[in-house]
């Protein structure tokens, strides 16, 4: 454990954009107790440019709302998105690869069908098909990123498993008589952890991407403030006042860029071949 | 001396629009914006607002109608109402003929009441007190009723009842017939050409029946899809004339912005729509009197009026539009006043229970203004959940009464018995129809109000019926009104008098000229 942490600190990009996902989760967390007044009240002339008004530094949208709130509110939307849909997204993906993966043959082809059904798909489409049939809500939008963002995973936990189960620990685990369900849950998922850990990382940067373009085209929660919905509601005024879409933005590509940081550190530490002195 | 009022009341309009009159010049082309592209362009079978917006110069009326409403001659040059308002005489202009170059009689006015009472609602419900039509001679037509129709003269514009030419169509089955590709109407442009997807050409009828009109050669009505091209389209000069509704409302004050670009809010005083939050008054919060009144105070309309419709129309009073005949301004007034929206709603007893909001799924500008009445309704404490819907979601929940508050627009049709009563009387509270009595308001005093308004005959007879009605209305709050809207035509200030009518571009391009 600590060599994982010595090799991620070793990572400068990992570890950039470990402090800016810390210093998200901190707006995200405690953000609304600066701003405790809805992100949706309008609460000064509409079209303020930034810096031209005491307490609105980001300047204010199309209706007079704070920008600034807005992006504060909106960290927390885009966070909770993105790490409650990769969870339920694990949740499918890792079960499914696991089993098609341990028990191959048959029940592994129908489940590898099952997983190319969803990723023949094109899944930008079949979110906005989802979410517009359950009608947008903050539920149905995490439910349809799970949906379309589960098949990759199963395929890798697939991968690694069917490499692991000719391993000699767990034949022997086999030979002692251990239950399936042991096997794959003790002896072979925590060795195939480390690459589901940096992927499950770059789905989060998706999942706040899939969540924005949702909001962008509409297809947000209306009741919830969200970077998309900013970036979406303000593109048709851009002309007039870019600080609307520009810092929902920014915030949008920061966020994600960490992610990818994150990712490419983990990726760096949980490695074993990359994790060799003297590389 | 009917005819020299109202030439005088002609001569008075176009003056009031003009800032100074200028000898009008001939010649010339102008590129309009058509959005969306029309379904079709036959205008008896089809009577969307695209249609009638291109259509309502090919095809025309018996009457059109000044800014005020006042009936203006069209292809009626004149009329006359008996003493008991059960007959109507209108006597058509001589020497009128079809693009065809057939003559147009009083034969072809009966046969298109016949036709759009198969074909266009409106017209079957205006025309449901006619019992029958005469038509002594080839330019007389007399409508004689069963029970005077306080409304009538207001039904004879060209989108309610344009001219259908009976050589083309009888015993034919209308919406088969090939005719229906190649619209032939008396008005002052003659179809030309439609690319579909691209642009609808009309030309200049050069047999018009007042002589020097039009003064334009062609007019193209470009397709155009996307809101944002259409702006550039007009910023490059690619087309002139932008009708009401094209652009959307943002952009209005960065194009009026540009040289040599007119704006006007006028020539839809014929429609004036009129919107409204429907509160549902059978179930929940919304069916307590108190917080209905409340909403309406609740509401910031002229900050919606300011922000939202960059300033464009008017802060709703009540029922009627303003334009709208026999408006009354003697009702409750509720100014934005959040304090008395809280006490209003702690008497009616309300307890935080959850009020669902659907807004209309119009565009952006619909969008936003759902989002300030939700933040106006939080600020005093009502607890608003925003529904997201598309256009079908929004008819098939508002048509079947699955709503607590929802947005509305509604044309009216510049009488309280064409396009205001429907709203509230009890005989319109039907399930499947998104414009009838959506909100189920219930009173029979209103219902009596509008029955007897619409049959009483003269204008001073049934004012008072209509007066009283607003009264009731606006203390009941069915609904709550919001503004009245203005949809702004704007257009190159070198094209002039395009709108001199209260249907405006709809049949405006018979007087418009080019100044070059």
């Amino acid at each position: 454990m600590m060599n994982f942490w010595r090799t991620m600190l070793r990572n400068p990009g990992g570890v950039i954009g470990l402090m800016i996902l810390i210093l998200a989760v901190a707006v995200a967390v405690f953000g609304p107790l600066l701003f405790p007044t809805s992100p949706w009240r309008m609460v000064q002339r509409p079209f303020l440019p930034p810096f031209t008004a005491p307490g609105l530094p980001l300047g204010t949208d199309a209706l007079g709302r704070d920008v600034l709130a807005g992006i504060v509110h909106g960290a927390r939307v885009s966070l909770l998105v993105g790490l409650v849909s990769t969870m339920a997204a694990l949740a499918v993906g890792i079960p499914v690869g696991a089993m098609a993966g341990y028990f191959g043959g048959r029940i592994g082809d129908a489940l590898m069908r099952f997983t190319e059904f969803f990723q023949t798909v094109p899944s930008f489409a079949l979110a906005i098909v989802l979410v517009a049939i359950l009608q947008p809500s903050i539920v149905s939008i995490v439910l349809a990123i799970a949906i379309v963002s589960w098949p990759p995973v199963a395929r890798l936990v697939r991968g690694e498993v069917l490499s692991l189960r000719t391993r000699e620990y767990v034949q022997a685990a086999v030979v002692t008589g251990q239950s399936h369900s042991w096997i794959i849950w003790r002896e072979i998922l925590p060795n195939a952890l480390s690459p589901v850990i940096v992927l499950a990382s770059l789905m989060v940067a998706t999942a706040i991407l899939l969540e924005s373009s949702l909001s962008f085209l509409g297809l947000g929660d209306p009741n919830l403030m969200s970077w998309g919905y900013m970036v979406g509601a303000g593109r048709t005024v851009i002309r007039q006042a870019w600080w609307i879409t520009v810092f929902p933005g920014i915030a949008i590509l920061i966020s994600v860029l960490a992610l990818n940081l994150i990712g490419e550190g983990l990726n760096d530490a949980l490695n074993p071949r990359l994790n060799k002195e003297g590389r | 001396m009917l005819k020299r009022v109202l030439l005088s009341l002609m001569v008075a309009s176009a003056l009031s629009t003009a800032a100074y009159a200028q000898e009008p010049k001939t010649g010339g082309m102008i590129n309009a914006v058509i959005q969306p592209e029309p379904p079709g362009l036959m205008m008896g079978l089809v009577q969307n607002g695209p249609t009638q917006m291109v259509s309502g110069n090919i095809y025309e009326g018996l009457l059109r109608y000044s800014p005020k409403l006042e009936p203006l001659p069209g292809l009626a040059e004149s009329w006359n109402v008996s003493e008991d308002g059960k007959t109507y005489t209108f006597k058509l202009r001589k020497g009128v003929t079809w693009h065809d170059g057939k003559p147009f009689t009083s034969a072809d006015v009966v046969f298109s009441i016949e036709f759009l009472k198969q074909t266009h609602p409106r017209a079957r419900s205006n025309f449901a007190q006619v019992d029958k039509i005469e038509t002594p001679d080839d330019s007389t037509v007399i409508f004689n009723l069963k029970e005077p129709f306080g409304p009538f003269l207001g039904v004879f514009e060209v989108g309610s009842l344009p001219m259908i030419p009976k050589h083309l169509y009888e015993g034919t089955d209308f919406k088969t017939n090939p005719a229906n590709n190649t619209p032939v109407g008396t008005g002052p442009f003659m179809f030309k050409e439609w690319q579909k997807g691209s642009f609808i050409r009309l030309v200049k009828n050069p047999n018009y029946y007042i002589k020097g009109k039009p003064n334009l050669d062609e007019i193209y009505w470009h397709v155009i899809p996307d809101a944002a091209a259409r702006a550039v389209a007009f910023e490059t000069g690619k087309v002139d004339v932008l009708p009401g509704g094209s652009v959307e409302n943002f952009d209005v004050p960065r194009l009026s912005k540009l040289k040599n670009v007119c704006v006007t809010g006028a020539g839809w005083e014929f429609f004036s729509p009129h919107s409204w939050l429907w509160l549902n008054n059978r179930q929940g919060p919304t069916a307590n009197k108190k917080f209905r009144q409340a909403v309406m105070y609740a509401l910031d309309r002229n900050f919606a009026k300011d922000v939202i419709w960059n300033g464009l129309g008017n802060v709703a009073t009540g029922p009627s539009g303003s334009s709208i005949k026999y408006y009354s301004s003697d009702v409750p007034k509720y100014d934005y006043d959040p304090a008395k929206a809280k006490a209003l709603l702690k008497e009616a007893g309300y307890n935080g229970e959850k009020v669902r909001l659907l807004p209309l799924p119009y565009g952006e500008t619909w969008q936003r203004w759902a989002e300030a009445v939700r933040q106006n309704l939080q600020d005093v404490g009502i607890n608003v959940d925003m529904v997201a819907t598309d256009v079908a979601g929004w008819n098939q929940r508002t048509s079947e009464w699955d709503y607590d508050i929802a947005f509305t627009y509604v044309y009216q049709y510049g009488d309280p018995a064409l396009g205001v009563g429907r709203t509230y009387v009890s005989s319109q509270i039907l399930k499947g129809n998104p414009f009838n009595n959506v909100e189920g308001y219930s009173n029979p005093e209103i219902d009596k109000l509008f029955a007897d308004g619409a049959v009483a005959f003269s204008d001073s007879a049934r004012k008072p019926f209509y007066d009283k009605a607003q009264k009731i209305l606006v203390d009941d709050v069915p609904v709550a009104w919001l503004l009245e809207l203005q949809f702004p035509t704007i257009t190159r200030c070198n094209v002039k008098n395009l709108i001199t009518t209260a249907i405006g571009v709809n049949d405006g391009f018979r007087d418009a000229w080019l100044d070059k």
